[in-house]
């Protein structure tokens, strides 16, 4: 059969061209330098016990951050590089077809293996502390999380350097991703890498879902919990209903390229369009899992440096609850300009229009929890601060698309690149931002230089308003997407040439960003300050880091905002009086990683359409859940009273006993 | 969880006669009788139903556990299906249907 | 073994005793949520292409009712002897568990083979998944189900192992109750092919 001889590609190693020649090179150093560290200061070890076989939500947590800041500066090349092709007319940086490779990555890691990751980083580092637990509900599950993650991640950046990146777009419509008209293998690796990280994030989901569900500390009931929780507990619900789309979207793709069946062909009955139809009831979601975390991160944010209790909460729970199930109700507005009916785009118009009203609700929400507060500007509140009036650009952007007719002219324009930056930057990426300022000293001890974030801060946010603002209006003049390049005279030079010069500005500040956590790394006092920003939650009362195990007493919940009540009043939230007791932990495992490499053999294996190699890959997989299951009878440990003790009296003299600094009576 | 008795055999064989029974009707009614073919779309699709609330009910024992968060998961489930079944229909095929 | 014909004293629901366990069991349904929009995406997509048989083979050229009701069937049957088998293991009653158990096994393997032999038919009457946009939903809707349905064969077995080597304990309780819901679901998905596949197929 067929199937089962493997064929090679025209081009296993790419090489050739001097930009991908020299990530090669850089690659391959990098790879040893890291092989020598590792094995000069004997780390490896280290390495396997610490990181690989971790269940810990924490380091988890922390992993997921640092791969989605290699993401992002991956991203980010590919962005700087698109936009030295635009900068003046006519250029020959790119050809067409790097060009189209280069957009279609940027794309699909700035969403997949950037956005999700990071925000599912963060989640992980604080949602288990916020409502008092001491894991997740599936602490190797989420392991497996984020391996497949790492695995899938791996896949799709390898495209590049050996055999091919994919061209049709993060969005890979068909007919043109079809084998018919784009053979090879690029395409196969989209499909792979998002795939496996997509069976991750679906795990993650379930475990999120059932761990704000079920594993809440006494008295932490819904309506009192974190925003960050509520928008992380909306967005796993996401998740689980909406990646199951995606998986056989990809799935059904994968047998037309492989199998020749005729789901998205022109001929043989298919229909191209419905690909749009699968990949949009999954890629609305989508935008709203990548944007409600950040809105949670900015809520906490705020009420943090304004010193005041999230103004509308309930309010804001009702509004995240109606998103979810609008999120699923408004698809057809990404393809409003393929030939529906007229009730069709009627119907989602309107929709689409509705579900810009509980955004709206949110907004005003945050403005009042500042209004009359006593704001300190830190450097994750900059972020919070920039965030309202960039994403009501987007925002507001976003209402004008949502009118079918208005969008038949602005569709596939430089208006839509805009609009769509405009929500991701501008929320979801300065989200992750804020979080990772203002969670970082819970990760590790010590703040992140304020004086050169702040700098970051300012180049980051001009950079992009000036790469982005020129960009709505070159799209009203009719400058397409996807265009390699362009003429002279259509008076699009000028606008192209500051989006060029903004987005080095943003690279600028990227740079910045990166110094601010190096030097801190080197310099920073590491005081591991239990609650530096005077916060409210549950997660500074605790030490920072904190102990794997989180609480050594589980803590006793009143009222919103915890920590803020028992400061102000000057209890405390851990009954000193009951007498600690060992702890259940689970146990280190390496099953995960194994099984996420077998995923990436696989995946490997079914990319290149060596069916052998991808069934030995499938076939591993099977027999490390196999494995587990037969012996996961013994997989958790005790933590001793003894160990217990220290961390137990910190805990009482943080939540409350030491009387706050600066509390105002505000409720 | 509930602490009601547990189910006995009896329960379960009730179960599977319901099956059955459903089973046997909707074959009878969409091969058999001389409906209009809308009108035996529709019983199949109610007979289904009812087959799927038996299998939960007597079999998976859906309201026992986290009862009510299983019942919600369930239904969230089940609201996205239907979107995503006449949705689909509906926006592939609106051009055919409406000739 | 010694203690295979043990009553062995659990309490009245073993499966939702420990924390780990409640939490596997709604951690399961939540799951169990998820393949239901996996399978309705399938239902979708079959439903959209099941006229777009390109001159090939139709519905009504293949089906045969008496093959789809033998596999009804037996799948309905089989959902019948494993929700037998949850009740012999909350009564702590082990032989029961593998009989009941091995019983829904070995009518799963039935169903397989009834499926692969319906395929091999097919197939040989020129309908391959390659032969129209029909033919490409039919056979994934209905192979997906399968893979499932074998997956749980394998899963419930390497269960049965552990039964016997372990006994009823919450841990292994548990275990059978969540393949067990798994297998009730399949069954149900089951029931949504026989109406939306081949009855529908037959009707119009
Ligand atoms: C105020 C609410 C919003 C409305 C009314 C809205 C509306 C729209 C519409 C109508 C389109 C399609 C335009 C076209 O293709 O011609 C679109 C595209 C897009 N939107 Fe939004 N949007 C909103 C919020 C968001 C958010 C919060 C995000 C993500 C964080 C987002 C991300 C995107 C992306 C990625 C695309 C383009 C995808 C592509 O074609 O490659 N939007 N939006
Ligand atoms: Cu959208």
């Amino acid at each position: 059969m067929d199937l089962f001889d493997m064929k090679m590609p025209d081009q296993l190693i790419v090489w050739g061209n001097p930009l991908i020649n020299g990530a090669w090179i850089s690659i391959i150093l990098v790879t040893l330098g890291i092989v020598f560290v590792l094995t000069k200061y004997k780390k490896w070890r280290w390495l396997w016990d610490e990181w690989l076989t971790t269940v810990d939500h924490k380091k988890i947590g922390i992993m997921y951050i640092v791969s989605a800041l290699l993401m992002l500066f991956r991203g980010g090349v590919d962005a700087l590089l698109m936009r030295i092709q635009l900068a003046l007319p006519n250029l020959e940086f790119l050809d067409a077809q790097h060009y189209n490779e280069i957009f279609t990555t940027h794309g699909t890691v700035m969403i997949i293996f950037m956005a999700m990751p990071f925000l599912i980083g963060l989640m992980n580092v604080a949602v288990p502390l916020q409502i008092g637990a001491r894991d997740v509900a599936f602490p190797t599950l989420n392991a497996i999380s984020f391996w497949l993650f790492f695995a899938g991640a791996l896949l799709f950046n390898l495209s590049f350097v050996i055999g091919g990146s994919p061209d049709a777009g993060w969005t890979n419509y068909v007919p043109l991703a079809g084998e018919e008209l784009t053979p090879g293998i690029g395409i196969n690796y989209y499909l792979w890498g998002l795939q496996i990280s997509g069976i991750g994030t679906l795990a993650t989901g379930i475990n999120f879902l059932v761990t704000i569900l079920k594993m809440r500390a006494p008295g932490m009931t819904l309506m009192r919990m974190p925003m960050f929780t509520w928008s992380t507990l909306i967005t796993s619900v996401i998740i689980v209903f909406a990646f199951p789309v995606l998986t056989v979207a990809l799935a059904l793709l994968t047998f037309d390229r492989l199998l020749g069946a005729h789901f998205f062909t022109i001929d043989g009955g298919g229909m191209p369009m419905m690909w749009a139809n699968l990949f949009w009831i999954w890629g609305h979601p989508e935008v709203y899992i990548v944007i409600l975390p950040a809105f949670g991160i900015f809520s906490e944010v705020i009420s943090t440096f304004a010193r005041k209790r999230l103004f509308g909460y309930s309010a804001m729970v009702v509004s995240i609850v109606a998103i979810s199930a609008l999120s699923f109700l408004v698809w057809v507005h990404h393809f409003f300009t393929m030939g529906n009916g007229p009730w069709i785009n009627s119907v989602f118009s309107i929709t689409t229009m509705a579900i810009a009203i509980p955004t709206g609700v949110k907004v005003f929400n945050w403005l009042f929890t500042m209004y009359k507060g006593r704001i300190e500007f830190t450097t994750p509140m900059l972020w919070s601060l920039a965030f309202i009036p960039n994403f009501i650009i987007g925002g507001v952007t976003g209402v004008m698309l949502a009118s079918a007719p208005a969008d038949y002219q602005y569709h596939n324009s430089y208006f839509l690149i805009s609009h769509f930056h405009y929500v991701l930057i501008g929320g979801t990426v300065f989200g992750c931002l804020a979080g990772l300022y203002y969670w970082w000293p819970k990760m590790f001890g010590f703040k992140i230089n304020e004086r050169i974030s702040k700098w970051a801060f300012w180049v980051f946010v001009i950079g992009f308003n000036m790469t982005f603002i020129p960009m709505y209006l070159v799209g009203l003049k009719g400058m397409p997407r996807r265009i390699y390049t362009y003429r002279e005279g259509l008076g699009w030079t000028g606008l192209n040439f500051i989006e060029t010069v903004g987005t080095f500005v943003m690279g600028a500040g990227f740079v910045l960003l990166v110094w601010a956590i190096i030097y801190s790394i080197r310099h920073a006092k590491r005081d591991y300050e239990s609650d530096p920003w005077n916060g409210r939650t549950l997660e500074w009362a605790i030490a920072s880091p904190p102990p794997h195990y989180n609480f050594a007493r589980v803590p006793r919940i009143t009222g919103q905002d915890p920590l803020w009540r028992a400061k102000k009043k000057g209890e405390t939230i851990f009954e000193e009086k009951t007498p600690l007791k060992p702890i259940h932990m689970p146990n280190h495992t390496g099953i995960p990683a194994v099984m996420a490499g077998f995923w990436f053999v696989a995946g490997f294996g079914f990319v290149f359409e060596w069916i052998p190699v991808g069934l030995a890959g499938i076939l591993g997989v099977l027999l490390c859940m196999m494995w587990r299951s037969l012996t996961d009878y013994h997989d958790h440990h005790e933590v001793p009273v003894t160990e217990l003790r220290d961390a137990a009296a910190e805990e009482i003299k943080n939540a409350g006993g030491r009387s706050a600094r600066g509390v105002v009576n505000d409720g | 969880m509930s602490q009601q008795k547990q189910a006995s055999a009896k329960h379960h064989v009730a179960g599977y006669a319901f099956s059955l029974v459903l089973t046997f009707v909707a074959l009878f009614v969409a091969l058999y009788t001389s409906l209009p073919a809308s009108v035996k779309l529709i019983g199949i699709v109610v007979l289904a139903i009812l087959q799927m609330v038996v299998q939960l009910i007597y079999f998976m024992h859906v309201t026992e556990g986290s009862k009510i968060y299983q019942l919600l998961s369930l239904g969230y489930g089940i609201f996205v299906a239907i979107v995503v079944v006449a949705g689909s229909i509906w926006i592939m095929l609106y051009n055919t249907m409406t000739q | 073994m010694a203690e295979l014909d043990q009553k062995v004293n659990l309490p009245d629901f073993p499966e939702y005793q420990t924390e780990d366990g409640r939490l596997k069991i709604f951690g399961f349904w939540v799951f169990l949520a998820a393949e239901v929009v996996l399978f309705s995406t399938l239902f979708a997509t079959y439903l959209v292409f099941k006229d777009q048989t390109a001159g090939g083979p139709t519905a009504k050229d293949l089906f045969e009712v008496k093959e789809f009701m033998a596999e009804t069937l037996i799948l309905l049957t089989s959902s019948f002897t494993c929700g037998l088998a949850t009740l012999k293991m909350r009564l702590g009653q082990k032989k029961g568990v593998l009989m009941w158990m091995g019983l829904t096994l070995l009518l799963g393997l039935g169903f397989m083979v009834m499926e692969i032999g319906e395929f091999i038919k097919y197939v040989g009457e020129g309908a391959t998944i390659g032969t129209s946009a029909f033919l490409s939903a039919f056979y994934v809707l209905l192979s997906t189900h399968g893979v499932h349905v074998s997956l749980g064969i394998l899963w419930v077995s390497l269960l049965l192992i552990q039964v016997v080597k372990r006994g009823l304990t919450p841990i292994t309780s548990r275990k059978l109750f969540i393949a067990g819901l798994y297998w009730h679901f399949l069954d149900v998905v089951w029931i949504f092919v026989f109406t939306a596949v081949y009855l529908t197929g037959l009707v119009s």
